[in-house]
């Protein structure tokens, strides 16, 4: 033991290994700065390398990459307000607001340390666990698994904001959302419509996208300023380590749990950084300011998602099966290399797994300390006022949305997701909530409907099925008591205007609808398939009767009413723009797609946005016009991807990139 | 096992000469064809990190240097309805100068069998590059009271459970097959990947399973060891002629049509044996294949077969093909054509037949 222990050390700390190991991070890094792009794009870029490497040396770089990614990507959802990928979403709740404060540098900073001890956490714990884990694995079946999805989904007690019934509605948009496409039970496709595009269902990035960082865009292309909006930076740097420092336990905590989570195989890695998030806010008693700039709410998440790849590592290693969508791919990876993961891997390469592990918290030092250093330089990304910012901002949006299926329906889809995003954010519908539900539809019904195949209704007194619902009951009533509010203001009460009202019920009424039309999709399929959306439906209908209840009796100061048109800090400035503005353009940008294909509409929508919008000088839009072109067309030519083509190429053939 | 040696012989021989035959006839092409300075987009209809992404990302380099003027051959990955939309897009826009080539698998196969109405796509139309085949080994638990495959017949009356991906995926061969054999199997769907479905048989939630080849080897066999798995049969493998044999990675194991005769008293055949049939030929001996083109000219087809047999003498090829492949071998020319064609064609009846099946017991509706 101690001396396989050795041996995988001894290979570690070899310059060779060290060395690929920094490629690995650094292409990594890249990748994770670019929104939407994950462990898969940087697997196409490392793997003609892969052929002739030995195993330890093409692992630890493959390992570099993946490890990484969650750490980097933290600084689109700091400084943007844009989900770098699905493990950092929850950080954007509270690092956006802290960067928006001038304290991006302090988010960030805080941010990295957590990952990198989150990420060392997660080593250690697996040094010891993975000897014992098959066993472990293999307790949680489909019964504990869906229990598993129903603990995820408490955290939307936690999430609901300040009118509960919103909170549940808006967790059963998403409940149901996630329930467009093939019926587990069955295949039938629901909620389709004819769309070819939807028998696979909406796409994670594109929620992700559409919810947080649309509306975000749209907010700040209305004021006119830049992201920072109060004194510029400072120096937070130290700030944020000791905020670390005040919180080690949180952090812990957090690593803990996201180690032991992505541990499970088939919950999959998209909750960890809601169920972090969630704990952070159960458990903060002292001066919680959650959604509006919490530190805690950085450090939480941040911990856990890097720590989640670390236990991700698990089933992969010892069932071949991936924890995570990187760790799918990292798989692939082993396989080109030749190693086919199995019970040998505890067994005689012991010695290859102790350095998977090892090279994993390595990884993360080396990315974290690289990130820690851009972190006060990239900050200065805020100071730069909006407009210049925005175009950059939309096409990276729209890059990683097509990442998805590479189609003008992303783009679409997008825009759809993105306009519900911007009035759930106005009328104070809690997007979390939403997001959530959707992340946890596909498991909650898939698992729920297996239990029962396999144990009957006796699934319900497995002992860990008892434990996880004692859990659950604990985390909302925690949940409940401190509900956190991610529409700013909390606490205060609004007062809404009667004209404010009458919208606010509108859109009520159309999210009403939508449960409406996913029951009546829902009767035309067979009992599997229909009742799932069937119970979520009416669940949804009850608590939008209710919302509806308190939006048409209630006072004017009922924490059911939010209108940030009337509280948002925005209100009374002079120079807000056209509340459409943001989705104006990226409309606009979209319908160009569809005409002439994405990257010919790309340039265009830079020319146009940067003359009519920013106003800038024709030398400067030639310039950052350029500027944009070469750096998208450098990244499909690196991951070999066609635009999204238009109507220009269906009817002329056309040469690469315009194709 | 003496039929089992004689076959592989005589394919090994058909093998040889086809080669020889094909790298004849692409000699004199070759000097007019050449990819010199060019990229070829070889589309896989699926994300990248899968099976298929795999298989291409080890094919490509390796295809690009025996072609001739080395072109670069990159990965296009093109997901989405389950392989149809890639596999769409290449019918409709592929031109035939040898630049576009698809990949395929099991799934772009099963719903164009089926009548998907997503499928755009037209088999007969396309020309074979090369088919990879796969294989695989059915096994139960102990607690069925099996103790090894002479006693399959244990299984009669018996209520099994599967974990299955769903019954219009590659899950649907272990559907139509252990129906043919007459076993009582509950499928319950919705499993990510049949490593998922290795977990809920490892945690006792199913007690009968099946694993590809590789998978098998390194994770079952184990257990097979420590007597919690039983192996009942493979699926097979197909001789140069089509015809159903033992699967050559595992010479010891009964492949489906023995385990059909020890079942049944019968010889496989009948329409039921050929609706699995034409499903298990698309799904494991022709499960992924290479395609250029409608249109493309005889002289392209010819060099890119001759780059395959090229191919499979690299060192590099060698070296690595076990861990992508398996213990199975990529085939090109008249074994490739066989493949296609037995893994892309089914009578009108017998498809009417499965999709009502599927209709009636599984709820199945493809589409809308």
């Amino acid at each position: 033991m101690i001396d396989t222990l050795l041996t995988a050390f001894a290979t570690l700390m070899t310059f060779q290994h060290m060395a690929y190991m920094l490629l690995g991070v650094v292409v990594g890094l890249t990748i994770g700065v670019i929104p939407g792009l994950g462990g898969i794009a940087g697997l196409s870029l490392l793997v003609p390398f892969l052929y002739g490497m030995d195993p330890i040396s093409a692992l630890g770089m493959l390992i570099g990459l993946v490890a990484v990614i969650p750490t980097s990507d933290t600084f689109a959802s700091v400084l943007m307000g844009i989900p770098g990928s699905s493990a950092s979403q929850a950080t954007v709740l509270d690092g956006f607001p802290l960067a928006k404060q001038g304290q991006a540098a302090r988010a960030l900073s805080a941010a990295f340390i957590s990952s990198l001890f989150g990420g060392i956490v997660g080593a250690v714990i697996l040094t010891f666990f993975v000897l014992v884990a098959r066993p472990l694995i293999l307790l949680f079946g489909s019964a504990e698994l869906f229990m598993l999805a129903l603990f995820g989904l408490s955290m939307v007690a936690v999430l609901a904001g300040r009118s509960l019934p919103k909170g549940l509605a808006a967790a059963v948009i998403g409940l149901l959302i996630g329930s467009i496409g093939a019926a587990p039970a069955t295949g039938e496709f629901r909620m389709i419509f004819g769309t070819e595009y939807l028998y696979d269902g909406i796409p994670l990035v594109i929620i992700g996208l559409g919810l947080f960082a649309i509306p975000e865009i749209s907010d700040l292309l209305r004021k006119n300023a830049s992201i920072a909006e109060r004194n510029a930076l400072g120096s937070g740097w130290f700030q944020g380590l000791r905020d670390w420092w005040a919180n080690l336990f949180l952090s812990i905590r957090c690593s803990g749990f996201g180690c032991l989570i992505g541990a499970i195989p088939g919950l999959g890695g998209s909750v960890v950084d809601w169920i972090a998030y969630g704990h952070a806010v159960q458990t903060s008693k002292k001066n919680p300011n959650f959604g509006n700039g919490d530190i805690r709410g950085v450090i939480a998440p941040e911990s856990a998602n890097n720590a989640m790849q670390g236990g991700a590592l698990l089933p992969t290693m010892l069932f071949g099966i991936p924890g995570s969508g990187s760790m799918a791919v990292f798989l692939g990876g082993m396989v080109l290399i030749g190693i086919e993961p199995g019970p040998s891997m505890v067994g005689p390469d012991l010695n290859i797994t102790y350095s998977i592990i090892w090279s994993l918290a390595l990884a993360n030092i080396m990315g974290a300390g690289i990130c820690m250093m851009l972190a006060q330089p990239i900050s200065k990304l805020t100071s730069v006022p909006f407009h210049y910012l925005a175009p950059f901002m939309i096409a990276l949006i729209c890059f990683a949305a097509f990442q998805a299926t590479r189609d003008l329906s992303d783009l679409v889809a997008l825009l759809v997701i993105g306009v519900v995003g911007i009035l759930m954010k106005r009328f104070g519908w809690p997007r979390p909530a939403l997001l959530i539900g959707f992340v946890l539809a596909p498991q909650a019904e898939t698992f729920f409907y297996q239990a029962l195949q396999f144990n009957g209704w006796g699934f319900l007194i497995r002992p860990g099925v008892l434990i996880i619902a004692a859990m659950t009951i604990a985390s909302v009533y925690f949940g409940l008591k401190n509900r956190v509010d991610d529409t700013g203001t909390s606490g205060e009460s609004v007062v809404t205007s009667h004209a404010s009202r009458t919208i606010q019920i509108g859109f009520a009424l159309a999210m009403m609808a939508f449960f409406a039309v996913a029951l009546w999709d829902a009767v035309a399929h067979s009992f599997l398939g229909a009742v799932f959306p069937l119970g979520v439906g009416v669940v949804g209908l009850v608590f939008g009767l209710i919302l509806l209840v308190h939006l048409w009796r209630g006072q004017a100061d009922h924490p059911a009413f939010f209108d940030y048109e009337i509280v948002g800090d925005h209100v009374g400035n002079s120079g807000n723009s056209w509340f459409w503005t943001g989705p104006a353009w990226i409309a606009g940008l979209v319908a160009a797609t569809a005409l002439v294909g994405f990257y010919i509409s790309m340039i265009l929508f830079f020319v146009a946005f940067l003359r009519l919008r920013a106003k800038a000088s024709w030398l400067m839009t030639v310039v950052l016009t350029l500027a944009a072109a070469a750096l998208i067309l450098a990244m499909a030519y690196m991951l070999s991807l066609n635009f999204p083509s238009g109507w220009l190429q269906g009817a002329y053939d056309l040469p690469w990139p315009i194709r | 096992m003496t039929n089992l040696f004689s076959t592989t012989r005589r394919g090994a021989l058909g093998l040889a000469l086809g080669a020889a035959a094909t790298f004849g006839l692409a000699m004199p092409a070759a000097a007019e064809v050449s990819f010199e300075g060019k990229t070829i987009e070889f589309i896989i209809p699926f994300s990248a990190g899968g099976g298929s992404d795999t298989w291409a990302r080890f094919n490509a380099p390796l295809l690009g240097k025996y072609l001739p003027g080395n072109p670069t051959i990159v990965v296009v990955n093109e997901p989405g309805g389950g392989s149809t939309k890639g596999s769409n897009l290449f019918a409709a826009r592929a031109k035939p100068d040898g630049l576009t080539v698809l990949g395929t698998s099991g799934s772009t196969q099963f719903p164009y069998l089926l009548g998907d109405p997503r499928v755009r796509y037209e088999y007969a139309d396309w020309e074979i590059v090369m088919a990879a085949p796969t294989g695989g080994v059915a096994y139960v638990s102990p607690s069925t009271g099996v103790s090894s495959f002479e006693e399959i017949g244990k299984l009669k009356g018996q209520k099994l459970i599967y974990a299955s991906q769903g019954a219009t995926s590659l899950d649907l061969v272990p559907l139509l097959g252990f129906k043919q054999l007459g076993l009582d199997v509950q499928h319950v769907f919705g499993f990510k990947g049949r490593g998922d479905g290795r977990l809920a048989f490892e945690r006792g939630e199913t007690n009968i399973d099946y694993q590809t080849s590789s998978a098998y080897i390194k994770n079952v066999e184990p257990l097979v060891e420590a007597g919690t798995a039983v192996p009942l049969f493979s699926w097979g493998a197909l001789d140069e002629d089509g015809n159903p044999v033992r699967d050559p990675t595992f010479p010891d194991l009964p492949d489906f049509s023995e385990a059909y005769e020890l079942m049944t008293g019968n010889a496989p055949e009948g329409p039921g044996f050929d609706a699995y049939f034409a499903f298990f030929t698309a799904g494991f001996p022709a499960q992924k294949m290479m395609f250029l083109p409608k249109g493309t000219p005889q002289e392209i087809v010819d060099v890119y077969q001759a780059a395959v047999t090229e191919m499979k003498k690299d060192p590099d090829y060698i070296a690595n093909k076990e861990a992508i492949l398996g213990t199975y071998e990529q085939v090109t020319g008249k074994a490739a054509d066989t493949l296609y064609k037995r893994g892309t064609v089914i009578s009108p009846e017998l498809r009417k037949q499965v999709v009502d099946m599927l209709a009636a017991e599984y709820n199945v509706k493809l589409g809308d």
